[in-house]
Parts: C-alpha cells; structure tokens; sequence
C-alpha cells in the first residue's frame, strides 16, 4: 500500500476515534476586522458595475486615460534586469547602491552629511516600511518618548506607531475653515509639547490635505524646533509628485539640515518612480559623526532582521539602475514632471469647471494644495451621496485623489460635487 | 566639529534640550547577525582557498549562483508583457499566488481548500510568514506560548520573541545518536501547557538534517491533538528533502487532515531560488470557512502597519511557474537536480572524510535530509577551521551541503580531519544551540 493510502486510511479512522471531542475551533473568539478606509474604497469600486463610475480614492497615479502608468525609464531598467542578475539576498540594510542614490536625493547631491559618512540608512519597504522600522527604533531606545501626529493624516501612521507601541499625540496642523494650514495653532503645539518630543512631519504633498507649510513657514517651524530641541522625522512620499522638481520638494528637509536638526526621513519611491507594488524605500537617520551612524545602523538591520530578514531585490535593482545611469536618471525626472504637470493641471481644470457652474463655495484650495490629494472639505456624509448618486468613489474624510482625474472625468467629477454642495 | 552657527547662540539657553547630541547618543553598535555574518566575514578574506558553506543558498557545482531556467522564462514573460503594471497589490497579496500556494502546499485534493477552510496571505519569505502569523497570535490566541525545538534556525526565537510570543523549546536533536531525540520529544510536548503552539519544520530540519519518520509524525500528531496543542510549521525546504514536493508536505498534509487547525509558513527562496525576492505565504488551516475569512481580515491589521503590502515581484514570478503545467513540470525537474546535487555532494564529503580515516563515525553527512548537515563540531573546532582553513561556517557547526562545491571538498574534509584530530574534545561533545 502506498504511503498516502496508508496515511488517509490512518485519518479516516482517526476522525470517526475522535468524532466531538474535536469539534472547537482555536479561533472562535477572533472578530472580522474592519475594512481598510483606504484600500477598501478600491474594492468597492471595482465592485460596482456602473459604467460611469469614477475612482478617486487610493493614491496611485493614472493618465489621462484613467490607467496605471509604468514610466519608460523602469521599463528599461527591468529590460537589463531580466536574464542578466541573479536573485541572491541582498544584505540585511538592503542594496547598498539604491541606499546612496537614495541618500543623494533627500540630503542633496553633495551633501556634507553623506561625505562625511553620518547618516545610519537602510532599505526599507517603501514608505510604510520606513515608518514602521522608525517607530519601532524609537520604542526600542527612547521607550519614554511619544510621537506628534499632524491632524489629519494618513490614516496608517496611526496604526504603524500603535502597534510599535509608541504613545500618540496630535498636533493642530488642518485649517478647515480656510483649507489651509493653521499655522498659529501648529506653532503654539510646538511650543507647548515637552522639550524633546518626537514629531512626525510630512516634507512635501501633505497627504491627506495637500496644504504645505511655505518656505518661511517651515523656516519659522525648524527655529522652534530648535529651541525646544524637538526630534524631526520627515515623511517623504511624494519628492518630485509635488512641484515636478525634486530638489523644491526637498526643500523643507534642507532648511532644518542648514538649521543643524539630527533628523530622520522616510523616503518612497511608490509614487515618483511609479514602483508602487515593489515596496522600495529608504529610513536614514542623521547622526552626529560615522561612529554613532554605524551603530545606528546596526540596530535599525537587528529590527528589520527578525520581521522579513532582508528586503526585496527587485525594485531595488529598479532604483540604482535609474539613478546611476545619467541618461535614464534625466529620463525619469522628465517622466516625473509630466505626472505633476498632468496633476497640477487637473486641479486647475476641476476649479474652472467648478467656478463655470456657478457653485456658491469657494474652491481656491484646489488649486492651492499641492501633491496628489485635495481636501475638498466635504463631509462623510456628502462623500457618501456622492458614491451612491454618481459612483464617484473616494475615501470619507473628503479627500481625492487628483491622480485619478482625468480630462474625461473632471467635468462628470465638478458637476456631480455642484450637485451635492450647492445646497450645503 | 564645525564652528559655532549663529543659530547656536540661542541654543545656550536651559530650556533648549539635547541641541548638539543626538537623542540616539546612547547606543551601542549591534552583534553581527550569526548566520549572516559568515558571509561578510568570508567576503572580506582575501585567501583563495576560501570556502563559504555558512547561508543556506544554493551554488552550482561551480560555486555559482543559480536562477532557474524556469524563473528565467517567467521573468522574461514578465517583462514582456506590456500590460503588465506595477499597482499595489491587495494586502493580502497575489490571489494568484495565494491560491496556487496552498495548493503546492495541501494538495489539490485538499478537502481544507475545497472547503474554504485555509486563508492564505503571501508574506515576505519564510521570515515574514512566521511574523505575521506570529503576530496574529500573540494578539489573538489564548495561550501565546511556542515551543521551539532544541535545536532550530538561528533566527526563530528572535522572529517568534519578536512577533510577542514567549518562546520555550522542546528536546530535538540527540547528539549521542545524531538523530531525533524522540523520548525527549514527546516528554517536552507532553508536559507542555494545554493549547500551546508548536513550532514544527515540515521537512528537512534546519540545521540538524534529522527529520522524524512517518510513524513518529503520526505519533507526535496524536501526541499534540490530545492536548489541543496548536501546530505552526516552518516549510522553508519543500522538495529539497527527498527531490519530491509531495512527499515533502505529508507531514503537514497529515496534521491538515481530518479537520485539524495548523499555521503553515511556506517559502519560495529556495525551492524556486528567489532569495533576494523575499517569497513566501503564510496559510491558516481553520475549522470553518467564516472562521477562515474573519482570520483572514485580522491578519490584513497585521501586515497594513508593518508594510501595507507584500511586494509584487517575485511572487508574480512563482504564479506564472505555478499555473503553467509545463513550467511547473519543469521546475520539478530543476529542482530534483538541486536535491540530487545536494546528495552527491555529502556522498563526496563523507568518502573523503573515510578516505582520510578521520575519526568518528561521519555516516550522519549521509543520513541527514536537506540543506544542511550537522557535523557535530563545536565552536572551538570551528573557529579553527575558520582561522586554519578560511572555512566559513555558523558556529554550531552546521555546513551547508547545498553550497559546497567538488572543488572545495577535499580542503573541506581536510579541515574537518585537523579540527578533529587536533583539538582535544570529541566531535560528539555538547552541540551548542
């Protein structure tokens, strides 16, 4: 008889031996959990037959046809991958090469801080990944400190500092009467907050509201933060999607780096290179000489270690070869300023039709948001009229997803918010 | 440092806080990684005899990485279909893949799977799969407690402790016998807390090579369904232990069976040699197909704050193996001659070490199953052949078989012949875990 004859034979026998007596389930107590705010709102949209339908919740790119993009400077670099690398692991702190390409982009190309070796970086898994790996550093050696969270934001950086069991505060950061920043409140929160606390900024494309903070803003941020000795850490998802330009992104990053902060930075190339389902990206933490960085450093690969051991190769391989090669390093930065051209110019053409169809609201915070969101100001409520009369589909606090605008949309999209809000 | 920025002036004041030293001054550089470290440490030898059998990655009889002819073809299929997007996948992964996964790892007969009863969400490598299903029971299983066996891979306490589990461990390896400590094994399960987890490798064990026979798995089934112990299985090996990947899943194919509850984490990086692309699939076998779904929708609030989404590469390239017959075929054929090789290597390893007449019985390198083989040496012996011979290993005196080469075992054996005959200790002395 066959083994496998043998071992069902043996499990029969077995199941009819223990009948009742095996009838509980380990599992019985474990509630459904809640769906995703986010990601949700993009199964149900699939869901939905209708053929009007129109997506603009999750942030992920699109072209003026509504479809994902693969930017030609990927496609080449996947081209030379293929039938040429090997798949060996790379190294617990990720590709070396993507880590200072990477490096070069947030900090500058001939950054000081690079040269003299002070930064403690490693590859991470994108910008959720960067996070994560942050926070759980931050328990680990300063287990008394909390982290300042703008409000709003995306809704995960809740949940990342939650489960790395960091305590939460929020700090005011959305001016919802102006759509813009509230920045007296904003500042009085820094001044207020113990010396020393933790905050998390976003450097560019504030994600969900798209409000920035302006050059002088930020300058006047990065001098409190000084003489209250906060600790900075920069979420970076979106350098290039803002301006085109991803030097201008960066520009909140240089001016604490020019004000002397030891900060850190999250940065992800989800969006920029268009390499979302990849998950590649980078933490670093400046540190005060190569000693500390390579101390730092070790840590940060001893938590990442015992969560995946060493992270992905692939979109790794992606970035370095984009960013080392000249010619397609040019390529990706013509590529990136034609997705924020094609944005900004979505929002332009969403307030025109807007303001054309007589709506009684305001809707100049279109066009002065930046990045892929704009914060509409509409209600749970009104989001969810909007779904169910127009098949419009976007997450409950308001926000779209520009990217998701499209020349054949943006006039079904103004009308059908006229529709909702001009009796609001 | 730099000289003084006028910004530093107001610096000066009491309240200004750590201006100057970073608020992570205090640390202290961290250990290299055990396992990993052999490989840094033998990239920086210059010898030329240097032989690295530390990582269990596999290499070519000439010491090469090796990609798949089929992973080749996949990736070039891959790459030429332009319609083909890199949008983020769902949190649970590829359903493609996750499917084919549980499949590979059930059986297409599965009754589990035809009845909806497994969720299975792609996680990355087997790390990431013992995380998150880690994880998931740490918050949600009344008795989060695992035994690990004596001894296991390097990482799987700091993985497990790391997840919020409290990790004990149970009697495995016998270094008398260089085999199961079976007696051992079943007093440990059998005075362990009702309804603790149990951290099974399906086959192959790493680092020992000693796997159970059937009718001790049978008995260790009893064994734990009687108190309701709960199995977790690290399948890191399936169809690197006998060549075939159906007989290397019986193990949990015969838990999976007549209703039984387990956790499966399954990994691609070295059966189909995608290491670097971080592979893998954590599978829930549960009582009831609700009870799969409301498991399923918890283990998405595990991943989404670790790392949103598992990432979309290496796992397209296993479903376009797992889902063509050809290709599949394939790749059984490819894979069986990596296990074939592995076997000729410890048959060489073994004759030279007789050849040499070097003491001891050496007929473990051929009766263990895998990857690896548990020589028995110890530390010391093994900074020895590292010092004497630029042999790089872990210091638990396991070598990886998969990648020695024909080349590098006779300076191999001879190591082996010296730190056996020259340092003092027997090779069966106390096998450090």
């Amino acid at each position: 008889m066959t083994f496998r004859a043998v071992m069902s034979g043996r499990a029969r026998r077995l199941s009819s031996d223990l009948g009742a007596r095996w009838m509980s389930t380990w599992w019985q107590s474990v509630e459904p959990a809640p769906k995703d705010p986010i990601l949700g709102v993009t199964e149900a949209f699939l869901a939905d037959p209708s053929p009007n339908k129109v997506n603009v919740g999750v942030g992920a790119y699109r072209d003026d046809n509504g479809k994902p993009v693969v930017l030609e400077c990927v496609r080449e670099a996947e081209r030379r991958i293929a039938g040429n690398l090997n798949m060996e692991y790379l190294p617990m702190g990720g590709s070396v090469k993507m880590v200072e390409e990477t490096l070069k982009l947030a900090y500058g190309e001939d950054s000081e801080f690079i040269k003299d070796k002070r930064i403690a970086a490693v590859q991470s898994l994108s910008g959720t990944g960067a996070c994560r790996l942050f926070a759980d550093f931050q328990k680990r050696f300063r287990p008394d400190s909390q982290i300042y969270i703008p409000v709003p934001t995306w809704a995960n950086h809740h949940n990342i500092w939650r489960d790395a069991q960091v305590p939460q505060r929020t700090f005011h950061y959305y001016h919802p009467e102006s759509r813009g920043l509230d920045f007296a409140a904003l500042m009085d929160d820094i001044k207020n907050a113990p010396n020393g606390s933790f905050f998390l900024l976003h450097a560019c494309a504030h994600n969900p509201t798209g409000v920035d903070p302006s050059e002088d803003q930020w300058r006047e941020i990065s001098y409190q933060f000084k003489a209250k000795g906060h600790f900075p850490f920069f979420d970076m998802a979106y350098q290039g999607f803002a301006s085109g330009d991803p030097e201008r992104d960066a520009k909140s990053i240089r001016i604490f780096l020019e004000d002397r902060h030891l900060i850190g930075i999250a940065q992800s190339y989800a969006k920029n290179m268009g390499l979302y389902g990849q998950r590649v990206g980078c933490l670093s933490v400046l540190c005060e000489d190569e000693k500390q960085a390579v101390a730092v450093k070790s840590q940060l690969q001893l938590l990442a270690r015992p969560m995946y051991s060493n992270p992905p190769l692939h979109g790794a391989l992606i970035v370095s070869i984009i960013l080392s090669d000249p010619e397609l390093k040019k390529l990706w930065l013509k590529e990136v300023k034609v997705m924020a051209d094609r944005i900004i110019g979505m929002r332009t053409a969403l307030r025109e039709n807007l303001e054309k169809l007589g709506s009684p609201l305001s809707w100049e915070h279109i066009t002065n948001q930046i990045g892929m969101f704009c914060y509409s100001g509409m209600t749970p409520e009104q989001v969810d009229s909007l779904t169910k009369e127009f098949h419009i589909y976007m997450t409950r606090n308001g926000r779209i997803s520009m990217a998701g605008v499209t020349t054949g949309n943006v006039g079904y999209l103004a009308n059908a918010i006229h529709e909702i809000t001009k009796s609001a | 440092m730099d000289s003084l920025h006028p910004n530093d002036a107001i610096l000066a004041s009491p309240t200004s806080g750590l201006h100057a030293d970073s608020v992570f001054a205090h640390l202290h550089r961290a250990p290299e990684d055990p396992i990993l470290g052999v490989t840094v440490a033998y990239n920086k030898d210059p010898s030329p005899v240097k032989v690295n059998v530390g990582v269990g990655s596999y290499r070519t009889d000439e010491g090469k990485p090796l990609v798949l002819n089929v992973v080749r073809q996949a990736e070039q299929k891959l790459v030429n279909d332009r319609s083909r997007v890199k949008e983020y996948l769902p949190i649970v992964g590829l359903a493609e893949f996750n499917k084919l996964s549980a499949k590979l790892l059930l059986g297409a007969d599965s009754p589990a799977i035809r009845e909806n009863r497994v969720t299975t969400v792609q996680c990355l490598s087997g790390t990431g799969s013992l995380r998150v299903g880690g994880e998931f029971l740490a918050r949600h299983y009344h008795q989060p407690t695992i035994y690990i066996p004596q001894p296991t891979w390097g990482y799987h306490p700091k993985v497990l402790a790391g997840a919020g589990l409290s990790v004990k461990t149970y009697r495995y390896y016998d270094p008398a016998t260089r085999g199961l400590n079976f007696q051992g094994l079943l007093e440990d399960l059998g005075s362990a807390p009702s309804g603790a987890i149990v951290l099974l490798h399906a086959c192959a064990h790493n680092p020992t090579g000693v796997d159970p026979t059937i009718q001790q798995w049978d008995q260790i089934r009893q064994l734990m369904r009687s108190k309701e112990l709960l199995p977790f299985f690290d399948n890191a090996y399936q169809g690197f232990a006998s060549g075939d990947l159906d007989a290397d899943a019986e193990s949990v194919r015969m838990f999976a069976a007549n209703g039984g509850e387990c956790l499966v984490a399954q990994s691609y990086a070295k059966n189909m040699g995608l290491y670097g692309e971080r592979v893998g699939a954590l599978s829930i076998v549960c009582k009831t197909a609700d009870v799969a779904s409301r498991v399923e929708s918890q283990l998405k609030l595990v991943i989404r704050p670790m790392y949103s989404v598992p990432p979309i590469h290496g796992a397209s390239i296993a479903a376009t193996i797992l889902k063509d017959r050809d290709m599949y075929n394939e790749w059984t054929i490819e894979l069986k001659a990596m296990a074939d090789r592995i076997i000729s290597m410890r048959q060489q390893l073994f004759d030279a070490l007789r050849a040499r007449g070097t003491p001891g019985d050496w007929s473990h390198v051929i009766k263990q199953i895998g990857m690896f083989t548990f020589t028995g040496l110890n530390s010391e012996q093994v900074a020895f052949m590292t010092r004497e011979y630029h042999i790089y290993m872990t210091s638990d005196g396991r070598i990886s078989m998969a990648s020695l080469t024909s080349k590098a075992v006779p300076h191999l054996a001879d190591a082996i012949h010296a730190a056996v005959t020259m340092l003092s200790e027997s090779v069966t002395s106390r096998v450090s875990s």
